[in-house]
C-alpha cells in the first residue's frame, strides 16, 4: 500500500504506470483474444518492437538509480545489459540441441566450426534455465561488484569513473570479438529456436516476453522507487550531492555506491536477458561504448533522477531511431547527436522537467 | 586488326624508331661504332660471331648492355624479320609486346612468326651469366650490386669467387663489400684445410647474416641417421659457439625492433592523446570529439592528395598546416558555441560534445561515403631501413615517431616561451587570478581549445600515414587516448609522453606471447585497475591545483 501511495504522488509517475500497465497487459490480452489480421490484433514486429522498448526502459532505470541517484556517470551500463544478454543467450544456444546447421548435440555450431571437441567449463549448466537466470544477474553483478569494489573503494570519481568504465566496456568489446573467448566471436549467438520448451518465434512466446518484459519493468520501478526512498536511497541521494560531507558524517561512502552499482548491474542483467529472446541475437556491438553512451541519452532527455523519465526518455528516444533510421539512415546520427547538446544546453532535466515546469505554469 | 596494320606499317614504325634511338643516342661517346658493331653481329651474325659479339659487349661499358644480355639469356632478344632490328620481347599469348632493345621504346605487339630469336648455345650462356654478374658488380647503384652479390652467392663457382674476389678488394659500399666477404668466407666453411675453416667460423661470428646462421645450423644438426653431419667435433664445438653469439645477437635486435614498434605505437597514442592532454590536462575540459578532430585531419590529408595527385609528398607536407587550422577552428567553434556554457559541469561537457562527435562523424560520412579513403604514401616515407640482416626499420613508422617528438617539443616550447602559452597556464592555475591580472580568459579558453583541437588535426594527419582514413577513425583511438592522458597524470605533458611510449612498448611486448586483441585488453586492464591505485595516474600534479 505504501508503495502506491508513493508512487500516486506524482501526478506523471502515476501517468506513465497506467500506461505501462496498459501497454504491458492489453497487448498480449488483444493478441491471445483477437485472430490474425483483425484490427485489434498487433503484428509478430510491433509486439517485439514494444517489448525491446519495455527492456530499454529497464536498462533506462537502472541507469537511472547510478547516475540520477548516485552521480556516478557510468559510461559501461551497457556492459551489464550485454552479459546478462549472453548469459541468456547461452541458455537458447544449448536449448537449439541437434537441430543446428551441424547438429552436434553438445556444441553449438561456432564451436563445431572452429573445430572445438569439447563445452568450454563456462557454458557448463546452461541447458539449465534456473541456472541461466542465476547467472543473469550474477554475471554483471559480480563484474559489477570487482569493478564498483575496486573503483569506489580507491575514490576513483567523476570523469575519471565514465572514461573507465568506457574502458571497461571497451576491453569487453574486444575480448568477445575474439573467436577464442567462445562465444561466438564476431556473430554473437543468434539462430535461436526454442525457450523452456516452446517455439521462440511463436506468437504466443513473443507475447509472454513482452508481458514479462512490462511486468519486470514495473515491479523494478516499484522496487527502485521504494529503494530511493529507503534511508540507504536518501544516503545515495546525499552521497551525489555532497560526496565528502556524508563521509564526515560517518557513512562508509564507497559501500553505499557499491551496493547501488552493483543493483543496477543486475537490472541491466535482466534487461538484457529480456531483451536477447525478442530481437533474436546477441553479439559483441552491444558491448560498443556508444551503446552505452546512448543509454544516457535516454536517461537524459526523459530526465534523471526520477526513475519514470529514463522510461519516458528510453520509449521516446528509441522511437525516434525507429522511425528515423527507417525513413532516413543518415539523419539518425546527426539527431542524436542534436539530442546530446540541445538536453545538455536547454534542457538539463529532461523531458520530465519540461513538463513540470509547464504543470506549474498552470497551477499558478 | 590492331596487330595487322601494326605488322603493315612496321617498315614506317622502325623508321621512325630508329630516328628516335638516333635522337635518345645524341651523346656521341653512348653510340660508339664498335657496340653498335657489336649489336650487328649478336643480331645477324653466326654463332661463332655472336660469341665474340657477347665478348665484345663485355669490354664495353654502356648502360643498356645489362637489359640486353639479360634479356638475351632470359631468351626474350629477337630481330624483327622485316628489318633484322633487335627487340626485346614478352610472350603475350596472340604475339608479342615489344620494346626497342637499345632505346627501349615501345613498339606496340606483333604476332609470334613477325620475329626470330637469337639462339645460344650452352657455353655462351655460361658466359653470359658471369658478364651479367660482371656488369651487376660494376653498376654504379650500390642496391644493384649487393643483389647481384646475393645472387651469385646462390650459385657460386670457382670463376664467381674469382670475380667476388677481385671485387671486394675495390668495392667502396660498405654493405656490398660485407656480402661480399660472408659470401667468400661461407665458401671458405667448405674448404678442405681445417684451419681455412676455423678462420671463416671465427670470422662469420661477428656478421649478422640469416645466410650464415642457416648455414651453422646445418653444421650442429644431426642427420636422419643420427649422426651428426659435420664430422669434424672441433669444427662443430666452434660452429656451436659461434652459433649462440649470432642468437644472441639475434635476439638483441628483435628487441630492437620490438622497442622501436612499441615506440611507433607509442608515438601513435602521443599524437593523439597529446591534444587532449591539453584540453583536458591543462583546461579540465573533456572532449570526446577529440576522435573526431583527428579524423578531420586525415580527411583533410586526403582531400589535398585529391586537389594535387601527382605531388603526394608535397600534399602531405601541406597537409600538416591545413589539417592544423581545419581541426583549430573546428574546436574553436565547439568551444565558442557549446564547451563555453559548461565550465565546471564536466559530465555535462562529455555528454555534449560526445553529441558533437556523432554529428561530425555522420557528416563525413554523408560528405565522403561511410566507406574508408587510401591515403597515398609518399615514397620517401614507404619502404623499410634495412639496418642489416636482422633488423629493418618501416619509414613511416620511423618518421612518425619523428615527428611525435617535434610536435611535443613544439608544444612544450609554445607553453613554455610564447604569450600565449603563459596565458594557457596562468589561467589553468588560478582562474579567478588570471582574470584579475587583465588575462582574458575567455579569449585564451578560446585559443588552448584551438591549440589542442589543431593538434588533433595534425595528429590525424599523422594516422592517415598507417591506418584507414574512414568515418570511425577517431573512436578507434578516443578510448586509447584518454587513457594515456590519465595514465600519465592530468595536467602534465610530459606524463603523456612517458606515459604514451610505455604503453604502447608494454603493447608491443605482450603481443608475441598474447596476440594483439588480448595485449589490447590487458593493457586496458593494467590501467583500470592502475588508475584504481593511482587515480591521479603516473606524474600527479602537486600542490593546491591537484585538490581541485
Amino acid at each position: 500500500m505504501k508503495l502506491l501511495t508513493l508512487a500516486s504522488q506524482d501526478k506523471t509517475c502515476t501517468t506513465v504506470l497506467m500506461l505501462l500497465a496498459a501497454v504491458t497487459f492489453i497487448i498480449p490480452l488483444c493478441n491471445m483474444l483477437t485472430p490474425v489480421g483483425s484490427p485489434l490484433h498487433f503484428s509478430a514486429y510491433t509486439v517485439s518492437l514494444i517489448g525491446k522498448y519495455l527492456t530499454f526502459a529497464l536498462l533506462g532505470m537502472s541507469l537511472d538509480l547510478v547516475w540520477g541517484y548516485c552521480g556516478i556517470l557510468a559510461l559501461g551500463h551497457g556492459a551489464f545489459f550485454a552479459l546478462g544478454g549472453y548469459a541468456m543467450g547461452m541458455y537458447l544456444m544449448r536449448q537449439i540441441g541437434t537441430r543446428g546447421v551441424y547438429g552436434d548435440p553438445l556444441l553449438p555450431d561456432f564451436m563445431v566450426f572452429l573445430n572445438w571437441k569439447e563445452l568450454p567449463w563456462y557454458w557448463f549448466g546452461f541447458d539449465n534455465f534456473g541456472f541461466a537466470l542465476l547467472m543473469v544477474v550474477l554475471a554483471p553483478g559480480i563484474l559489477a561488484f570487482v569493478f564498483g569494489w575496486l573503483a569506489f573503494r580507491s575514490r576513483v570519481t567523476g570523469v575519471y569513473l565514465s572514461i573507465i568504465t568506457q574502458a571497461l566496456t571497451y576491453a569487453l568489446l574486444l575480448a568477445f570479438f575474439r573467436n577464442e573467448m567462445g562465444f561466438g566471436g564476431n556473430n554473437g549467438l543468434t539462430d535461436f529456436k526454442d525457450i523452456l520448451g516452446f517455439n521462440i518465434q511463436s506468437e504466443a512466446v513473443r507475447s509472454m516476453l513482452l508481458l514479462l518484459s512490462g511486468l519486470s519493468l514495473i515491479g523494478a520501478f516499484l522496487l527502485c522507487r521504494w529503494i530511493v526512498n529507503t534511508k540507504l536511497g536518501r544516503v545515495v541521494t546525499a552521497i551525489r550531492d555532497q560526496e565528502s560531507r556524508v563521509r564526515f558524517l560517518g557513512y562508509r561512502v564507497e559501500m553505499f555506491k557499491l551496493w547501488i552499482f552493483v543493483f543496477a548491474a543486475m537490472l541491466a542483467g535482466v534487461a538484457g536477458a529480456l531483451y536477447v529472446p525478442q530481437v533474436g541475437i546477441i553479439n559483441p556491438s552491444e558491448f560498443t561504448p556508444l551503446n552505452s553512451l546512448e543509454i544516457v541519452v535516454w536517461v537524459a532527455m526523459g530526465g534523471r533522477g526520477t526513475l519514470y523519465g529514463a522510461i519516458i526518455g528510453a520509449v521516446v528516444v528509441n522511437y525516434g531511431k525507429t522511425v528515423l533510421t527507417g525513413l532516413m539512415p543518415e539523419i539518425w546520427l546527426f539527431t542524436l547527436g542534436a539530442v546530446f547538446i540541445v538536453i545538455t544546453l536547454l534542457l538539463p532535466e529532461g523531458i520530465v522537467g519540461l513538463l513540470r515546469r509547464k504543470l506549474k505554469e498552470q497551477h499558478a | 586488326m590492331n596487330i595487322l596494320s601494326l605488322t603493315r606499317f612496321q617498315p614506317v614504325l622502325a623508321l621512325l624508331m630508329l630516328a628516335f634511338s638516333l635522337a635518345a643516342h645524341s651523346d656521341p661517346e653512348t653510340v660508339s661504332q664498335p657496340w653498335q658493331q657489336a649489336l650487328n653481329s649478336l643480331a645477324q651474325g653466326s654463332m661463332a660471331e655472336r660469341e665474340q659479339a657477347i665478348m665484345q659487349l663485355a669490354d664495353i661499358k654502356d648502360a643498356h648492355n645489362l637489359t640486353i644480355l639479360q634479356a638475351l639469356l632470359d631468351g626474350k632478344l629477337f630481330t624483327t624479320k622485316t628489318d633484322a632490328k633487335l627487340v626485346i620481347g614478352t610472350d603475350n599469348q596472340q604475339g608479342f609486346t615489344i620494346s626497342d632493345a637499345v632505346s627501349g621504346a615501345d613498339l606496340g605487339a606483333v604476332e609470334h612468326d613477325a620475329l626470330s630469336k637469337i639462339n645460344l648455345t650452352n657455353k655462351m650462356r655460361g658466359t653470359l651469366r658471369k658478364i651479367i654478374g660482371e656488369l651487376e658488380l660494376s653498376a654504379d647503384d650500390p642496391k644493384v650490386r649487393l643483389a647481384a652479390v646475393k645472387a651469385m652467392a646462390k650459385e657460386a663457382d670457382d670463376r664467381v669467387l674469382t670475380l667476388l674476389r677481385e671485387r671486394a678488394d675495390k668495392e667502396p659500399d660498405e654493405a656490398v663489400r660485407q656480402a661480399i666477404k660472408v659470401t667468400l668466407l661461407l665458401q671458405d666453411m667448405d674448404s678442405s684445410d681445417k684451419a681455412t675453416r676455423i678462420m671463416a667460423i671465427e670470422a662469420l661470428k661477428t656478421k649478422n647474416s640469416q645466410e650464415v646462421a642457416n648455414r651453422l645450423n646445418t653444421m650442429v644438426e644431426k642427420d636422419e641417421n643420427g649422426e651428426f653431419i659435420e664430422p669434424d667435433e672441433d669444427i662443430r664445438n666452434l660452429a656451436k659457439a659461434a652459433l649462440i653469439n649470432i642468437n644472441n645477437r639475434l635476439q638483441l635486435y628483435s628487441s630492437i625492433e620490438t622497442v622501436f614498434f612499441g615506440l611507433s605505437l607509442g608515438a601513435v597514442l602521443v599524437l593523439s592523446a597529446i591534444g587532449l592532454a591539453i584540453t583536458f590536462g591543462v583546461m579540465g575540459v573533456i572532449n570526446m570529439a577529440h576522435g573526431e578532430l583527428m579524423m578531420l585531419g586525415a580527411y583533410t590529408t586526403y582531400v589535398m592528395q585529391q586537389l594535387m595527385p601527382n605531388h603526394l609528398g608535397i600534399s602531405v607536407l601541406l597537409a600538416i598546416p591545413a589539417a592544423f587550422v581545419i581541426s583549430a577552428l573546428v574546436g574553436i567553434a565547439i568551444e565558442r558555441g557549446i564547451i563555453r556554457f559548461l565550465y565546471g559541469r564536466p559530465l555535462e561537457t562529455l555528454l555534449a560534445t560526445f553529441g558533437v562527435s556523432l554529428i561530425l562523424q555522420q557528416s563525413v560520412r554523408s560528405i565522403f561515403s561511410p566507406l574508408n579513403r587510401s591515403v597515398a604514401t609518399p615514397e620517401w616515407m614507404s619502404g623499410s631501413w634495412q639496418i642489416n640482416d636482422f633488423l629493418s626499420l618501416t619509414w613511416n613508422r620511423f618518421y612518425i615517431l619523428v615527428f611525435c617528438l617535434l610536435v611535443f617539443v613544439l608544444l612544450l616550447q609554445i607553453l613554455k616561451r610564447t604569450r600565449l602559452g603563459l596565458e594557457v597556464r596562468a589561467v589553468a592555475q588560478n582562474r579567478k587570478m588570471a582574470k584579475a591580472m587583465g588575462i582574458p580568459t575567455a579569449r585564451v579558453d578560446a585559443m588552448t581549445f584551438g591549440l589542442g583541437s589543431g593538434i588533433a588535426g595534425v595528429a590525424g594527419v599523422a594516422l592517415s600515414q598507417i591506418t584507414n582514413v574512414g568515418p570511425n577513425l577517431g573512436q578507434a583511438y578516443i578510448v586509447d587516448s584518454f587513457m594515456v592522458v590519465v595514465f600519465g597524470g592530468v595536467g602534465n605533458l610530459l606524463g603523456t609522453l612517458v606515459a604514451g611510449f610505455s604503453l604502447g612498448i608494454a603493447n608491443k611486448f605482450l603481443e608475441p606471447f598474447a596476440g594483439a586483441v588480448l595485449a589490447k585488453i590487458l593493457v586496458l586492464v593494467f590501467i583500470i585497475l592502475f588508475i584504481q591505485k593511482r587515480p591521479r595516474g603516473l606524474f600527479p600534479q602537486k600542490g593546491r591545483a591537484a585538490d581541485s
